[in-house]
C-alpha cells in the first residue's frame, strides 16, 4: 500500500464567475521511504498538489489516498485527525509560532492531538535535528537555518508517514539550505518517513530519490527511473 | 478645471483608495468602532438632553404664574396678608399680585396637582388672561369653585376630590382656562382658586406665600431698594424666578456629577478608536511605506489617519445623536425621579434636539476621534520609506521605555492625590474629576506591564480547562501585547468606573441604613397624606399630636415642622423638633460640637440651632458660629451649638427647639411625629390603635422598618441612572473587546492557519479565542477591581463630599461586586464567541497561501 495515492485527481478555483483549474487529472503513487522531488514553475500547482496530500483541501475532481485513507467525503474533524496522525509540514517561511520557544513549537502537534509525553518527544525531535541545547530559546533568538530545523523537527515529532515540504529551502543561503536537505534526507532514511518537497530550484532535487514535475498543473514528467 | 479643485479632487480620491476601502473592507471592525464611538456620544447627549428635560427650566411648579413680574416677595412660614393690603396701597406705580401655592393629592393614583390661590377679582397680572374675566364673577368666589388648566381633562361642573395636607376636600369646577400657557410658561395640570379658597384648602389662613411686584417700565429709580425699605425685616425681596436661580445652582453639583459619569463611556470609546486607528497603522505599513516612496510627505499620512479618525468620529457621532435621544427618554425619567425627590417639584419638560445638541455630539465624537488618532497618526507619520520593502508584517510596539512611562503613571498618581486636597469651585469639584482622570491615566500608562504580568498569572489557570488552546491564546496575547493592553485599560477603566460608582452608592447606602438605625428610634412615624416634594411639606393640625399623646401604647410624641427657608442664595430648611424628646430619644450623632447632652441643655435655652453636615460644608458653618435668620421683626440670631450627621436632604437643615422658635414662627401645624411607644407596647397593636384616634384625618402612620423600607426603595432609585450609565460604559468597553478579538485573529490568521495544518481542530481554534477573551476580560476585571478601588475613595472622601457635603464611611458592597465582575467577565467570553467562530471558519489554505 503505497503512502500516497492520486487518482485522477483535478482541482480547480473559483474565481470571479469562472472556474481556474490548478490541477488536471494528476494520478500517482508514493511509497513509504520515498524522497520526492515535486518541482515546476511558480503557479504550477505544487502547492495545491501538497495541500491535498496534506488533507488541507479536497479535491475538485478524482481520489486522494493518504494511506488508506480517502479524503473525499471527509468532514474538517475527520481531516483534522488525518492531519494529525499522517502528515506533517514544513514551509518556507518557517511559520513558528514567535511566542513558543522552540519546544513548545515542537510539541504543539502533540499538545493539540492531545498525546501523552509531549514535552519528552519534543525534546529528542530537537535532538534529532541536532538543536537539543536550543530548546528553550524562542524563534527570534534561532537562525533561519536553526528555525526550519525547529519546524521540521515540530513536523515529524508525531512520527507522521508522511512529510510534506512547501519550499523548504527558499528561504535559506545555499549552505544552510544544503544543511537542510542533508537533514531531511538523514531523517528521510532513518525513520523511513516518506517526503514530499515542492522546490523550484534543480539543485535541490539531487538528493531525491524521484522527481515529479508539474507544468501548467498536469503531471509532465515522473522520474521513476531514480526509484 | 482649476488646479485647486484638482488638487482636491486627488486627494478626495487618495484618501478614498488609503482610508476608505480598507475601512470598508473591514467591515465588521469598522462597525464595532463606530457603534462604540456611538456609544459613548449617545450616553453624553442622553445625559444632556434628560438633564435638561428632567429639570425643566429648573422652575418649580409653584413659579408657574410668575408672569413678567420683576421682584418677589416671600417669608419663612408665610406673609402675613396684611402686608399685601399695604403695599398695594402704596402710592408709588407698582403692581402686585398676591398668591397662595401648595399642592394637592389626587386619591388612589397619588398624582400631584399644583393648587394656587390668587386675587380671582383684581390680580393686575391675571387680567384679560385664560378667560376668567369673561366669568360671572359672583360665581368665583363661590365657597369651593376653581378654574382648572386644560390638561387636568375636567369640564365645567365636575367635582375634583383631593388631599390637601391632613383632609380630603372636593371642589367644583368652574371653567376651564381658555389658554394652556401663561406669559409662555406652560400649565401643565393646575388648579386655580381664590385666594381665601386656597388659603382654606391649604391652611393658610391669613397667610400668602409670596406677592410679586411688576415696577414701570424705564427709568432708573432702585425700586428693589425703595422696596426694602417699607418690608419688615422678616419679609424678603428678591428678583423674580430666585428659586429657579437657586434651584440650577443647587442642581448643578449634581448635573456635573451625572453628566461627568456620561463621559466615561466615551473615554472608553475613545481607547478603542485609538486601536482602531493604531490598527490600521500596523497593518498598513507597507502601504504607507510605498506611498511614503512614491512621494507622500510625512504631514499627508499624518493627515490622512486622522482623517480616518475623523471618519469614524463623524460617523459614532451621527449615529450617536438618535441613539442618544432613544436613550434620553428613558434617562429621563431616571432623572426625573431623582430631581424630584432631592431638589424641585418641577414637571420634566420634553426631549428636544436642539442645535447645541447637534454641536455637543459632534465635538464629542469628532473631537475624541480626533485625539485618540492623534499618536497613531504620528506613528503612521514616521514610517518610513524603506518599509515598503520589507516583507514581514511587523507588529506595533510600544517604543518607548516601560520603566519610563512607569515614572510617569507614578508621578499622575501621586497627582491625582494632590488634587484631592484642593477644594470644589463653585461647589464643583472640578480637582476631584481631574484626580480620577488622572488617576485612570496612570492605569492606561501602566496597562501593558499589567497585561503582560497578568497573562502569564493566567496562562497556567486557563490551561486547566481550556488546555493547549489556553497556553495559545495568552502567547497569542502577549505577542500583540501593544494592542492587548489598549482593550485591558479601556475594560479596566469601565469596570474600574462600574466598581467605584457601586462602591461609592453601596457605602452610602450602608451609611444611610446605620444613620437610620442610629436615628430612627421612634416605633411610629406619622405625616400628612398630602405629598411632600422638595419645596412644599404638606401639614397637620397640632390637635393630632394631642390625641396621639393620648394613646395609652404612648410615651413620648416628638412633634416636627420643617420650614422651607433661604440661606446664602441656596435652599433649605428650618427644623422645629421637640428637643426635649428628639435629643433624649433620636440617636443623633454630632460630628462638632460639644457632648451631646450640652447641645440639647443649650438648644432649649435659647437662640440656638443645630445645622446638618450638608448645611455645614454648604455654608461653610461650623459649631460656635453666629447665623442670622430673617424671622421674627428683626433679623434673629442663633448660636450653631453642633454640626449633626444628616442624610434626610441634600439641601440642609437647621433644627431648633419648637417651643423656642414658635415665638418667631406661631404657625403650630406639624409635618410630622414621631411616635414612641411604652416599653412593652405592640408596635401593630399600637399603630392600631392610633389609626382608629385619627379616624377622619388623612394621615399615614408607618412603622419604623417600613420608613426604612421606603427610604432604601427612594435611595435605590435615585441611583439606578448611576448604574445605567456604568452599564452602557462596560457595553461600549465589550463591544470594543470584540473588535479586538476579530482584529487579532484577522492579524494572527496566519498563525492560526499554522495551527490548523499543525493538527488543530476548528474546537481547539474556538475555545483557544474564547480562552483570549476569558482572559482579557479576567485581566481587565482584576485590574479594575484596582482601580475602581481608588476611584471609589476620590468618589466618596472628595467628589461626593465637595458635592453634596456628605460623610459616606467606606463599605464594600460584595454582593454587588461579585455579580456585576460576573457579569463583566460573562460578557468578555459573549463578546469572543463570534471572533471565535470567525477565527474556526478560517481556511488555513488559504490564509497561509496569502502570507
Amino acid at each position: 500500500m503505497p503512502a500516497l495515492r492520486f487518482v485522477n485527481v483535478s482541482k480547480h478555483y473559483a474565481v470571479a464567475d469562472r472556474f481556474v483549474p490548478a490541477l488536471r487529472d494528476i494520478s500517482l503513487e508514493i511509497e513509504y521511504g520515498e524522497f520526492v522531488a515535486l518541482v515546476g514553475r511558480s503557479g504550477c500547482g505544487k502547492s495545491t498538489l501538497l495541500n491535498l496530500a496534506g488533507a488541507m483541501d479536497l479535491p475538485s475532481g478524482g481520489q486522494v489516498h493518504i494511506g488508506d485513507m480517502p479524503t473525499s467525503g471527509m468532514d474538517d474533524r475527520e481531516l483534522t485527525a488525518v492531519r494529525r496522525k499522517q502528515v506533517g509540514f514544513v514551509f518556507q517561511f518557517f511559520q513558528l509560532l514567535p511566542t513558543l520557544s522552540a519546544v513548545e513549537n515542537v510539541e504543539l502537534p502533540l499538545l493539540l492531538a492531545a498525546r501523552p509525553g509531549a514535552r519528552q518527544r519534543a525534546l529528542e525531535a530537537l535532538d534529532l535535528v541536532d538543536l537539543a541545547g536550543l530548546a528553550d530559546r524562542l524563534p527570534h533568538q534561532l537562525s533561519g537555518g536553526q528555525m526550519q530545523r525547529v519546524a521540521i523537527a515540530r513536523a515529524l515529532v508525531h512520527a507522521p508517514k508522511l512529510l510534506l515540504a512547501d519550499e523548504p529551502l527558499g528561504n535559506l543561503d545555499s549552505e544552510t539550505a544544503e544543511g537542510i536537505l542533508e537533514l531531511m534526507q538523514r531523517l528521510n532514511r532513518d525513520l523511513g518517513t516518506s517526503v514530499v518537497m515542492a522546490t523550484h530550484s534543480m539543485n535541490s532535487t539531487a538528493r531525491a530519490s524521484r522527481i515529479l514535475r508539474l507544468s501548467d498543473g498536469r503531471l509532465e514528467h515522473d522520474d521513476a527511473a531514480k526509484r | 478645471m482649476t488646479r485647486r479643485s484638482a488638487r482636491a479632487k486627488n486627494l478626495a480620491s487618495l484618501l478614498h483608495r488609503l482610508i476608505g476601502q480598507p475601512l470598508f473592507r473591514d467591515r465588521a471592525r469598522t462597525s464595532v468602532t463606530i457603534l462604540a464611538v456611538a456609544l459613548g456620544v449617545a450616553t453624553v447627549v442622553a445625559i444632556d438632553l434628560a438633564g435638561e428635560a428632567s429639570a425643566g427650566s429648573f422652575r418649580s411648579s409653584m413659579e408657574t404664574l410668575q408672569g413678567s413680574a420683576s421682584y418677589e416677595i416671600h417669608q419663612v412660614g408665610g406673609i402675613p396678608e396684611e402686608l399685601y393690603g399695604e403695599l398695594a396701597r402704596l402710592p408709588e406705580p407698582l403692581t402686585f399680585s398676591a398668591r397662595v401655592e401648595g399642592y394637592g393629592t389626587v386619591p388612589g393614583t397619588r398624582e400631584r396637582v399644583p393648587v394656587f390661590g390668587v386675587d380671582l377679582l383684581g390680580d393686575p397680572m391675571l387680567r384679560g388672561w385664560g378667560g376668567i374675566d369673561a366669568a360671572d364673577l359672583s360665581t368665583l368666589t363661590d365657597s369651593r369653585a376653581v378654574w382648572v388648566s386644560p390638561a387636568l381633562e375636567a369640564a365645567p361642573g365636575d367635582r375634583i376630590d383631593l388631599i390637601f395636607n391632613d383632609h380630603a376636600e372636593t371642589v367644583d369646577v368652574q371653567g376651564v382656562l381658555q389658554d394652556t400657557q401663561f406669559q409662555g410658561v406652560s400649565l401643565g395640570r393646575m388648579v386655580l382658586a381664590d385666594i381665601a379658597l386656597a388659603q382654606r384648602l391649604l391652611d393658610r389662613m391669613g397667610r400668602l406665600d409670596r406677592i410679586y411686584v411688576q415696577v414701570p417700565e424705564g427709568g432708573d429709580k432702585d425700586w428693589a431698594e425703595s422696596l426694602r425699605r417699607r418690608l419688615p425685616p422678616s419679609a424678603t425681596l428678591a428678583e423674580a424666578g430666585i428659586q429657579s436661580r437657586q434651584n440650577r445652582k443647587m442642581l448643578s453639583a449634581f448635573r456635573w456629577n451625572v453628566r461627568v459619569l456620561s463621559y466615561i463611556a466615551l473615554l472608553v470609546g475613545a481607547f478603542l478608536v485609538y486601536n482602531a486607528v493604531a490598527v490600521s497603522v500596523v497593518r498598513r505599513r507597507p502601504q504607507i511605506g510605498i506611498v511614503r516612496a512614491l512621494g507622500a510627505s510625512q504631514r499627508m499620512v499624518r493627515w490622512g489617519f486622522l482623517f480616518e479618525g475623523g471618519l469614524l468620529g463623524v460617523c459614532g457621532a451621527a449615529l450617536g445623536l438618535p441613539l442618544g435621544q432613544l436613550f434620553a427618554f428613558a434617562a429621563v425619567e431616571a432623572m426625573g425621579q431623582t430631581v424630584e425627590s432631592l431638589y424641585v417639584s418641577s414637571a420634566p419638560g420634553s426631549v428636544e434636539i436642539r442645535p447645541w445638541t447637534v454641536a455637543l455630539s459632534v465635538i464629542t465624537g469628532v473631537g475624541v476621534a480626533l485625539a485618540s488618532a492623534w499618536r497613531p497618526a504620528h506613528e503612521a507619520a514616521a514610517v518610513r520609506p524603506t518599509e515598503a520593502m520589507a516583507r514581514a508584517r511587523r507588529d506595533y510596539v510600544a517604543r518607548t521605555s516601560s520603566r519610563k512611562w512607569a515614572g510617569v503613571a507614578l508621578g499622575l498618581a501621586a497627582l491625582a492625590v494632590a488634587l484631592c486636597a484642593v477644594p470644589a469651585w463653585e461647589r464643583i469639584p472640578v480637582a476631584g474629576y481631574a484626580a480620577a482622570l488622572a488617576l485612570i491615566a496612570a492605569a492606561a500608562l501602566l496597562a501593558p506591564q499589567a497585561s503582560a504580568t497578568g497573562l502569564r498569572t493566567v496562562e497556567r489557570l486557563f490551561a486547566l480547562p481550556f488546555g493547549v488552546a489556553g497556553t495559545l491564546g495568552a502567547r497569542g496575547l502577549t505577542a500583540s501585547l501593544a494592542r492587548t493592553a489598549v482593550i485591558v485599560a479601556a475594560l479596566c477603566t469601565a469596570t474600574a468606573m462600574m466598581v467605584s460608582v457601586g462602591v461609592m452608592v453601596g457605602s452610602f447606602r450602608e451609611t444611610v441604613s446605620l444613620w437610620m438605625d442610629r436615628q430612627l428610634q421612634a416605633d411610629l412615624y406619622i405625616r400628612p397624606e398630602g405629598l411632600a416634594t422638595p419645596d412644599q411639606s404638606p401639614t397637620m393640625a397640632e390637635g393630632i399630636a394631642l390625641r396621639v399623646e393620648q394613646s395609652p401604647h404612648v410615651a413620648a410624641v416628638d412633634r416636627f415642622r420643617v420650614h422651607p427657608i433661604e440661606y446664602g442664595g441656596l435652599p433649605a430648611r428650618l427644623g422645629l423638633g421637640d428637643v426635649r424628646v428628639h435629643g433624649r430619644r433620636a440617636g443623633i450623632r454630632f460630628l462638632e460640637g460639644p457632648r451631646p447632652e450640652t447641645i440639647w441643655d443649650r438648644l432649649t435655652s435659647g437662640d440656638s440651632v443645630i445645622v446638618s453636615e450638608p448645611f455645614s460644608n454648604k455654608h461653610d458653618v461650623h459649631a460656635g458660629d453666629t447665623i442670622a435668620l430673617p424671622l421674627g421683626p428683626d433679623d434673629v440670631r442663633f448660636r450653631v451649638e453642633g454640626v449633626y450627621y444628616d442624610y434626610s436632604g441634600e439641601q440642609g437643615y437647621l433644627i431648633g427647639d419648637r417651643s423656642n422658635l414658635l415665638r418667631y414662627l406661631p404657625d403650630r401645624r406639624l409635618s410630622s411625629l414621631s411616635v414612641y411607644l411604652r416599653e412593652g407596647a405592640d408596635a401593630e397593636v399600637a399603630r392600631a390603635t392610633i389609626m382608629g384616634a385619627l379616624a377622619g384625618s388623612h394621615v399615614q402612620v408607618a412603622r419604623n422598618r417600613e420608613l426604612r423600607e421606603r427610604a432604601l426603595v427612594v435611595f435605590d432609585r435615585t441611583f439606578a441612572i448611576t448604574y445605567a450609565l456604568e452599564a452602557i460604559a462596560v457595553i461600549v468597553a465589550i463591544l470594543g473587546m470584540a473588535g479586538a478579538l476579530i482584529i487579532l485573529v484577522i492579524d494572527r490568521r496566519a498563525d492560526l492557519g499554522v495551527l490548523r495544518v499543525l493538527g488543530a481542530s476548528q474546537r481547539q481554534v474556538r475555545r483557544l479565542v474564547l480562552a483570549q477573551a476569558g482572559m482579557l476580560g479576567l485581566i481587565s476585571t482584576a485590574t479594575g477591581c484596582l482601580l475602581g478601588g481608588g476611584l471609589s475613595l476620590i468618589l466618596i472622601k472628595v467628589i461626593n463630599k465637595q458635592s453634596f457635603g456628605w460623610t459616606i464611611q467606606f463599605h464594600w458592597p460584595i454582593a454587588f461586586l461579585l455579580a456585576a465582575l460576573a457579569a463583566i467577565w460573562t460578557a468578555s467570553f459573549v463578546a469572543g464567541v463570534y471572533p471565535a467562530r470567525m477565527a474556526a471558519a478560517l481556511d488555513p489554505v488559504g490564509v497561509l497561501h496569502e502570507e
